[in-house]
């Protein structure tokens, strides 16, 4: 593991006014790698992903992205760089098909009759299928709303979006908590399924049973400092909680 | 404890998605009342006058030009309200542009040729009544009033322009093309029915097979969702007002070649059966659904109602009731289908 890192922060720090939400955070991310963040409320995960996924512009410290130094002035810029945010309230469009949502705003376009421009939606389900079926999640009906999915297989909707654009990294802010255990299960192995696709997932969880299942390492945040970062295979539910809290 | 990638092998997904038989019936509910409605109207025909009340040319064609009017109006409004938003100045507006089509037509009448002159007066009916539409989309889009208000605002706006503009109330057009165009037929099809035809497809084209149909559900359902995923939030809300407006604007320039008059309160009954065709069509008042389609239904459904109701002897009034309790059927069967057809709502 010797090659440069998917992703890279160096020194990152944020501030609100004179609130100093990071103060010089480090922390790497490779290919087939999945990085816990982990910490108390407050702690600063949520400033540091927003700051990777072009939210927040940081005040100090730089990004790399496989190397190159790299600024974002929105999070459409970091997601055209491949860092894709799966956010908490999931940003899926209920009324659309999979691949209405995969594709939306970004819609293909076929030529009718030769001449008249309309929605390819042969394309959109094709991909759509072929997506999913990528994370292990087959679908009859792809004319379908998503609304009628569970929360789990919307979970994988919204992932199915980032792979189908290619994203190399994916940051996944509480992907299982909104869900039941078995849903919560199936989040984990779509984890495990991108991470042997070699792209590197930043997942910020309060669960440590998910955490433990799922990630290479963890990295833990107290007070926009890093207190601590460990592999999963060298630290205990213990250790990690007494960083979190500070004893 | 070793860290070899455990690999759970994911359970095998099989997304069982069918639509709940409510979903398939309420998705065809305005068909089913037109149905119903048709049956009813000709049982009582053949009963009461021993012939056929829908085989009737003069009847079809009647229903069809009762319909015209507000079903323009409601196609637009079924993509505002697609969108979230609703636009109760349509009424007004379409009564500002038939004052502005009549005043056009008979100014370029004096000059040109006839049909040139109704061309310039569509033209002028349907820019004007862009301008309250872009204002709207404006005020709506940019400065975050919400659409009930923004609209109530040019609602109230619109009317006192038309009227201003009308100088009374009716303008009469003294043009035979125009006229000949309001009332004519080929076929037995009048050419204002070929013309709504004709815009209704281009709009349900429009909301089925395009990015901006595409996006409008997508605002709908999940503004934050639409503008996370890269699509221009304020300019689809501002090019939804204006076409909301032009809708409204040929809606108006219909009504005065059928009349041969513009009136400023001409789409004052109009506003609310356009909101109606559109909620008896299917669409949700919350925003996410609907489509053309239905609103093509839910119109029909209108204009059986009143011309079924003229063409028994029954009291007009009656129309007000029927309207009412069909519409809020609809909204009962939308908030049953909410509840229980799957049709999960964002929190």
């Amino acid at each position: 593991m010797s090659d440069t890192p998917l992703l890279e922060v160096r020194n990152l720090s944020k501030n609100f006014g004179a609130v100093q939400a990071l103060k010089a955070l480090s922390m790497q991310v490779r290919a087939g790698e999945v990085v816990a963040l982990a910490g108390d409320n407050g702690a600063g995960k949520t400033t540091l992903i927003k700051a990777i996924s072009g939210v927040y512009r940081p005040t100090g410290g730089e990004i790399l992205l496989k190397g190159e130094t790299v600024t974002f002035a929105s999070p459409q810029e970091a997601r055209e760089k491949g860092i894709e945010t799966i956010y908490q309230d999931l940003a899926l469009a209920d009324n659309l098909s999979i691949g209405g949502n995969i594709f939306l705003g970004r819609e293909p376009i076929r030529k009718a009759f030769g001449f008249l421009p309309v929605l390819d939606r042969k394309k959109m389900a094709d991909a759509a299928k072929d997506t999913m079926a990528l994370l292990d999640f087959h679908v009859s009906r792809m004319d379908a709303p998503v609304s009628n999915f569970s929360g789990g297989q919307r979970q994988a909707v919204a992932i199915g979006r980032a792979v189908y654009w290619n994203a190399q990294i994916l940051i996944m802010d509480e992907p299982t908590a909104a869900l039941g255990v078995p849903e919560q299960r199936k989040v984990i192995s779509l984890i495990h399924q991108l991470k042997t696709q070699g792209r590197g997932v930043v997942f910020i969880s309060h669960n440590l049973q998910d955490i433990f299942a799922v990630s290479d390492r963890i990295v833990v945040l107290r007070r926009g400092v890093q207190a601590g970062e460990r592999r999963i295979a060298d630290t205990t539910h213990d250790e990690v909680v007494k960083l979190m809290i500070g004893g | 404890m070793t860290n070899a990638p455990v690999h759970i092998a994911p359970p095998a997904d099989h997304g069982d998605v069918r639509l709940t038989t409510l979903q398939r019936i309420a998705n065809l509910r305005a068909w089913l009342f037109l149905a119903f409605l048709i049956i009813g109207f000709e049982a009582w025909s053949r009963i009461d006058f021993g012939g056929s009340f829908i085989i009737n040319p003069y009847n079809l064609q009647s229903i069809a030009i009762f319909a015209v009017v507000p079903l323009i109006i409601a196609t637009g409004q079924t993509f505002v309200i697609i969108s979230g938003g609703i636009d109760l100045s349509m009424g007004f507006i379409m009564g500002l542009a038939a004052v502005v089509a009549a005043h056009t037509i008979n100014w370029a009448g004096e000059t040109m040729s006839l049909p040139f002159a109704v061309l310039l007066g569509l033209f002028a009916a349907v820019l004007v009544a862009m301008i309250p539409g872009y204002v709207n989309g404006l005020l709506i889009s940019r400065l975050r009033v919400p659409p009930f208000i923004g609209t109530l605002g040019m609602f109230g706006v619109a009317r006192g322009v038309a009227f201003l503009l009308a100088g009374g109330t009716t303008v009469p057009v003294q043009n035979s093309f125009f006229s000949a165009l309001g009332n004519g037929k080929i076929w037995n099809v009048p050419y204002i029915v070929i013309i709504a035809a004709v815009f209704v497809l281009l709009m349900h084209y429009l909301l089925s097979q395009t990015k901006f149909g595409q996006h409008n559900y997508a605002i709908g359902a999940n503004e934050q969702a639409a503008r996370r995923a890269g699509i221009n939030i304020r300019s689809h809300i501002l090019r939804l007002y204006v076409l909301s407006g032009a809708c409204a604007g040929l809606a108006g320039f219909i009504y005065s070649a059928r009349f041969s008059a513009g009136a400023a309160q001409a789409g004052e009954p109009l506003l609310l059966d356009s909101v109606a065709a559109v909620v008896i069509g299917g669409a949700s008042l919350f925003g996410g659904s609907g489509t053309i389609l239905g609103t093509v239904a839910g119109a029909l459904v209108i204009a059986v109602i009143q011309y079924g109701l003229v063409f028994i002897n029954v009291k007009p009034f009656w129309q007000f009731i029927s309207v009412g309790v069909v519409i809020i059927i609809s909204v009962l069967i939308d908030q049953a289908q909410r509840q229980y057809g799957g049709g999960r709502q964002s929190e």
